[in-house]
């Protein structure tokens, strides 16, 4: 479970002042659904994301992950997270196996328990092939199984995914949808955020749409379209977005 | 836990560490090798160079001298010499080396001995240049042995023993031990590359871990992971002080396999110096050099951690980190001037200290107050260093900067 409330975020920044990069978001995720976060570029979604993960502080307001609280338990809150994204990269002169038990070692599980955790993930993974070589030889399918099974490898309740498939081809690109997919399937909370309609479609249970560092609206996606009597998403998106936006450039 | 937590770090540094090639040769080829090349290589090298100098017969040529036939007749009788032909253009031929000097009998040379008056023989020669130096030297014994034949001639003829020439003898003495003799003319080199490779070493694992790991888009993934940012922090940086005394470590131990081969190298040539290189780096010496090296690798893997973490990228850290190289070679360097002993005050400028204690202990002096004093010192740098480190790796801001 995941409950954000009132999650402000501001940076400074010496040309443009002061940046209100998240500005008063609240919202909860619930165990067994898909929370999709949508916004365009610079909406406020990775510094959220980046929030409940506990790598970015928040200057205002506070979240709960699986009942710990992001500025007071960062440390729990991460032993109960999985969070990937394309930006987290891999260790380039680590192997595939070493990375992941370095990763189940930090979060730490005994040893019998993780051969037995490496061994079932690499196995559903099918990551065997490629389990004793060095990340900067793996191609990026390779290197996407590989960071998967780093968020897996003790077993979190809650997944956080930024923009996971962010420049990936479609075959690699459908792996992680399809593992997102998985993690909802076996009662994990997830969230994830991206800006590509179609994934929001396909994959989330409720919807919520960033935009400036605020959270504009949310719902299911049936919500969204009896309320903004439109069908496609990308339409809705737009007429929520738009005036808003309209007003800014302005 | 957290002791758990900074040695699973450590390993995972130390494995990716020992896997890269540029670390092999910045950690250990260099501090390897540098020394037996710089210190050997180029010593046998010289010595070569100046055996072969030696073995040749300096061509030189005489300028004037007609009217003084037995000086003329002396200089042609020296087998080390070989006299060339008068040439007018002699000054051209000395700076093309094709005469290595020359010497001008001034006229009426001879008659000027002979009526006691005094005239001045002058020897042109390439200042700098090796061999028109042992030209010069063999002219210039020739004409001393020539004088004093014709001081003894004239004493003798007037009666007068030789001895009134020197009524006493000068003779100097040392007194300290060669080990202390060679330690200050090379203990300060010594404390000088210790310095200097302590940070080398340090200084590209520095970056690594930190400009690196941004650049590389590995920060956000450990910073999802359970571990606490001092934890981190600590893990990161008992990697880097590995590297920086490994390097320390490497350099000392090839110092003293180099000053062997050296010292050997001489025996066997023959050189008289040979005992100039009876350094002192036993065991005692070997642990207080490191022992000193120890709070300053701490300061410099601290400091450069910080200052690299600033970095977005392995370039923009090195740009930011050459700088610093400057400023630890100066007091490195100010310790190696001569009349630059260790005092109170000199005590406390970091860098400088250590290399000025690293050349007492290699000239076997152990001033136990300004040793407890300098590693004091430096430990308190070395602490708040470090836990600039730390308060560093906990701003936001540094560790996304974009």
């Amino acid at each position: 479970m995941i409950e954000a409330r009132g999650l402000s975020k501001r940076f400074h920044d010496k040309k443009r002042g002061e940046i209100r990069a998240v500005d008063n978001v609240s919202f909860r995720c619930e165990p067994g659904r898909i929370y999709g976060l949508l916004g365009a570029n610079g909406a406020g979604k990775t510094t959220t994301l980046r929030i409940l993960a506990t790598i970015l502080e928040p200057t205002d307001g506070t979240a709960l992950v699986c009942g710990h609280d992001v500025v007071e338990q960062p440390e729990k809150v991460r032993a109960n997270v999985g969070f990937l994204s394309t930006a987290t990269a891999l260790y380039p002169r680590l192997t595939a196996q070493e990375l992941v038990e370095y990763f189940g070692r930090l979060n730490r599980l005994d040893e019998a328990t993780l051969k037995k955790r490496i061994d079932d993930i690499f196995s559903r993974l099918d990551m065997n092939g490629f389990r004793d070589r060095r990340c900067d030889k793996l191609s990026t399918g390779m290197k996407q199984k590989t960071s998967i099974a780093r968020t897996l490898v003790h077993d979190p309740p809650v997944m956080i995914f930024d923009e996971p498939t962010l420049g990936l081809d479609i075959m690699t690109a459908r792996t992680i949808t399809t593992f997102i997919r998985e993690c909802r399937d076996r009662g994990k909370t997830v969230i994830f955020s991206t800006h590509i309609m179609s994934e929001v479609e396909k994959l989330c249970d409720v919807i919520g749409i960033i935009h400036d560092g605020k959270l504009l609206t949310e719902g299911t996606l049936a919500h969204l379209r009896e309320r903004y009597a439109e069908q496609d998403l990308e339409e809705i998106f737009v007429k929520i977005v738009a005036p808003l936006q309209a007003r800014t450039d302005a | 836990m957290a002791r758990n937590a900074i040695g699973i770090v450590y390993r995972k540094e130390f494995t990716e560490w020992v896997r890269d090639r540029r670390t092999l040769i910045s950690t250990v080829l260099v501090p390897l090798f540098f020394f037996p090349i710089i210190m050997v290589g180029f010593t046998a090298l010289a010595v070569v160079m100046v055996g072969k100098a030696k073995e040749e017969t300096p061509k030189i040529m005489i300028l004037g001298g007609e009217d003084s036939p037995q000086v003329l007749s002396g200089l042609r009788k020296v087998k080390s010499l070989e006299i060339a032909p008068y040439r007018a253009n002699w000054k051209e031929q000395i700076s093309e080396k094709e005469i290595r000097a020359a010497v001008e009998i001034p006229p009426g040379f001879q008659a000027a001995l002979e009526n006691g008056e005094a005239k001045i023989v002058k020897i042109y020669y390439y200042e700098g240049e090796m061999k028109s130096s042992f030209g010069v030297d063999r002219i210039e014994k020739f004409l001393k042995d020539y004088r004093d034949q014709v001081v003894k001639e004239r004493l003798a003829a007037k009666s007068v023993p030789t001895s009134v020439l020197t009524p006493f003898e000068i003779r100097q003495e040392n007194v300290a031990p060669p080990e202390k003799v060679s330690g200050a003319t090379v203990g300060g080199f010594i404390g000088y590359m210790v310095v200097l490779l302590c940070m080398t070493g340090a200084m590209y694992p520095a970056i690594e871990l930190t400009a690196g790991e941004k650049e590389r888009g590995t920060m956000e993934t450990i910073l999802s992971s359970p571990i606490s940012r001092m934890n981190l922090v600590l893990g990161k940086f008992l990697l880097v002080l590995s590297a920086a005394l490994a390097t320390a470590a490497l350099s000392v131990m090839s110092m003293g396999i180099s000053f062997l081969l050296l010292r050997r190298f001489n025996m066997s040539s023959g050189r008289g110096d040979a005992a100039a290189l009876l350094l002192q780096l036993g065991p005692k010496a070997v642990a207080s050099i490191f022992l000193m090296a120890l709070p300053m690798a701490v300061l410099f893997s601290a400091v450069l951690m910080t200052i690299a973490l600033f970095a977005k990228s392995h370039k923009e850290a090195q740009s930011y980190l050459t700088p610093m190289t400057f400023l630890v070679v100066i007091p490195a360097v100010a310790s190696l001037l001569p009349g630059v002993e260790l005092t109170p005050k000199l005590a406390l400028i970091p860098i400088l200290n250590t290399s000025l204690v690293c050349k007492e202990i290699m000239t076997g002096t152990y001033h136990w107050n300004s040793i407890a004093w300098i590693f004091g010192s430096t430990c308190v740098y070395a602490a708040v260093a470090l836990f600039v480190a730390f308060k560093t790796f906990q701003r936001e801001s540094v560790l996304f900067r974009s």
